[in-house]
């Protein structure tokens, strides 16, 4: 096995970590802010890849799509935390969960109804097709495109919640809604906005995996299991955590896909497993929330 | 124990079927294992077909195992499939790989569910409130690329194959297991005796520490029960109960499809549970037999039935957390 090899495997690691934080990072934000579990993370992982190919064959253009998709997917995200989530917030927190469920199922179907049960094939943009050198061996640009990108979402998510004053309100309504709502916020409307917040990066993720993944009604179900260990390993909430565990669990699923390509999606649960074992709040969690 | 008061603060899922109610309520409470048989041995001739009642004879069954540790201990599992499914693959691969008979095959597939849920539980049980669904669905989909990869074992994608009982050996009676009503009753045995122990378990003092656990966990720690303990038996018996509805579904369809293990099918057992009513003894089998009526009738008209199912379960979520079943029983014991 030589070096070069193993050295390609570690950047195609890199972006598969990239994707997987992408895929994680709307679910964490929503449970980080909100406390509530939403399993129709996949599902709206997937209606963002729909939307944005539904974008992209009315302008002909992949830049609409990337930018139209996940702000029409967010609003769709609001009217769903409005009127569906809303009226949950005071039950059990088993029962956003439940009500998510069905919503992904609802979804799936929906799109199943307008779009067709087969796969759509969606065509990595003409600009960003290609390879590049990178030394060591040439890399498709498209996924380099990826990793910059995630990084620069991420750089701005910091930003937002860590430097602004939004991310202060935001920071301290998860702490302690009801002092927040003492202190004359309004925490219905940050709720509203956090959840529209986390819905637009999932079909932002939606999108920007779509010229890698096959777009099919049933690609969210993957998503949704990738995206829980990814959390879970990370820490449930935890931003930081998100993107160490997305990007070792990416790395050590490419590894083993270079010297056991059978055990490569098995490796990411048996990951989250022993994570679970020696440290069961995760790598970054700071133990239970209540 | 903990007293009943505790449900007036419950969560809205947890369907306290009144005890101590009188009247028709404690009939259907006292006899509610001999009603549930009669029931099922009426089942196969007031439903449109038989395949129908084998079907909700077994995802009843699967319900029932589901709702011990959903309906009765509070913890929301997404990963049951890895049970019915583990159940499933173990008995047909015991007759198909290892030639074992069809009882034997059975007990490997309810014995190997359950040393599956003693791992699971294990490592799920040690994560906390709403980590412990997410923890469960992913373990679950573990088992499910497992089965996917060992398909040499398992038949892969395209499911497990060629295990056909065609006559059972009963104390030398010989049953013609391809007759649709024989099969039906041999099944019914089973799921019979499965909720006869439940209900017994849920009778003894270990079904009260179970309801005080999900009624009020810290409550119920400081009363100096075992907490993690009695929930990992919970979720190993749960376990089993739904890995024989599995080996009883493997024996019924002979094959296993791959989607057995998948999530959704953990997703359908929450689904009927919710639907029946959470925390009450007719509650599953009500739920699984509304599920499949739906299913069978809306797949008529529409291959998007899913659509309907989906909506009509956000409803129940939204309106009547509590199921058909739960919200019979409380507006009985309300008048």
């Amino acid at each position: 096995m030589d070096l070069e090899l193993i050295l390609m495997q570690l950047f195609s690691g890199v972006a598969l970590g990239a994707v997987l934080i992408m895929a994680a990072l709307g679910l964490t934000i929503i449970f980080g802010m909100l406390g509530i579990v939403n399993f129709a993370h996949g599902a709206l992982f997937m209606v963002g890849a729909y939307a944005g190919l539904w974008v992209a064959e009315q302008t002909g253009n992949f830049w609409w799509a990337l930018l139209l998709a996940p702000l029409a997917v967010g609003a769709f995200g609001m009217l769903i935390e409005r009127f569906l989530i809303r009226p949950l917030y005071k039950r059990s927190v088993d029962d956003p969960l439940l009500l998510t469920f069905g919503l992904g199922y609802v979804l799936v179907e929906a799109v199943r109804i307008v779009f067709g049960t087969d796969g759509v094939p969606f065509a990595t943009p003409e600009a960003l097709s290609g390879v590049v050198d990178l030394g060591v061996g040439y890399f498709p640009l498209y996924r380099l495109f990826v990793v910059g990108l995630v990084a620069v979402v991420l750089l701005a998510l910091w930003f937002a919640l860590e430097k602004t004053r939004f991310g202060l309100i935001v920071r301290a309504g998860a702490k302690d809604p009801l002092m927040m709502r003492v202190l004359g916020v309004d925490i219905s409307a940050l709720w509203l906005a956090v959840f529209g917040l986390g819905v637009a990066l999932t079909a932002l993720g939606g999108v920007l995996a779509a010229p890698m993944r096959n777009v099919t009604p049933e690609m969210g179900t993957l998503v949704l299991a990738e995206a829980f260990v990814v959390t879970v390993i990370g820490g449930m909430g935890s931003l930081l955590g998100a993107v160490v565990a997305g990007l070792v669990v990416g790395v050590a699923v490419s590894m083993t896909a270079l010297f056991a390509p059978e055990m490569a999606t098995i490796v990411m649960f048996a990951l989250m497993a022993l994570v679970l074992l020696f440290r069961p709040q995760g790598l970054f969690g700071q133990g239970a929330r209540a | 124990m903990p007293p009943s008061s505790a449900s007036a603060a419950a969560p809205p899922l947890a369907a306290r079927t009144g005890v101590k109610t009188t009247g028709l309520g404690a009939a259907l409470q006292r006899w509610r294992v001999a009603l549930s048989i009669l029931a099922l041995c009426l089942l196969p001739w007031v439903l449109p077909s038989q395949a129908l009642a084998v079907n909700v004879l077994v995802f009843g069954l699967f319900a029932v195992g589901y709702n011990l540790l959903f309906g009765y201990t509070g913890l929301l599992s997404f990963g049951h499939a890895a049970f019915f499914g583990g159940g499933a693959y173990l008995t047909g691969i015991a007759i198909a790989h290892f030639g074992l008979g069809w009882f034997p095959a059975m007990l490997v597939g309810v014995l190997g569910a359950g040393v599956l849920a003693a791992i699971m539980g294990a490592l799920s049980i040690r994560t906390r409130g709403i980590y412990f669904s997410m923890v469960t669905l992913a373990l679950s989909q573990l088992v499910y690329y497992v089965a996917l990869q060992a398909s040499s074992w398992t038949g892969g994608e395209n499911g497990l194959r060629g295990f056909t009982v065609s006559t059972l050996n009963l104390f030398g009676f010989t049953v013609d297991f391809l007759d649709p009503v024989k099969k039906y009753y041999v099944l019914m045995v089973f799921a019979a005796l499965a909720l006869w122990f439940v209900s017994r378990l849920l009778n003894s003092p270990f079904g009260a520490v179970i309801e005080a656990i999900r009624e009020n966990e810290t409550r119920a720690r400081a009363c100096g029960y075992d907490v993690e303990r009695t929930k990992l038996i919970v979720f190993i018996v749960s376990g089993l109960i739904c890995g024989l509805a599995g080996a009883l579904s493997a024996l019924h369809l002979a094959i296993v499809p791959l989607d057995t293990l998948h999530y959704q099918t953990s997703g359908l057992v929450v689904m009927m549970t919710l639907l029946g009513g959470a925390g009450s003894f007719f509650g599953p089998f009500v739920g699984a037999l509304v599920f499949l009526l739906i299913e069978d009738v809306a797949s008529l008209w529409t291959s998007h039935w899913q659509l309907i199912v989906g909506l009509i379960f956000i409803a129940f979520v939204l309106f009547l957390p509590k199921g058909i079943w739960g919200t019979l029983i409380s507006r009985r014991s309300q008048g």
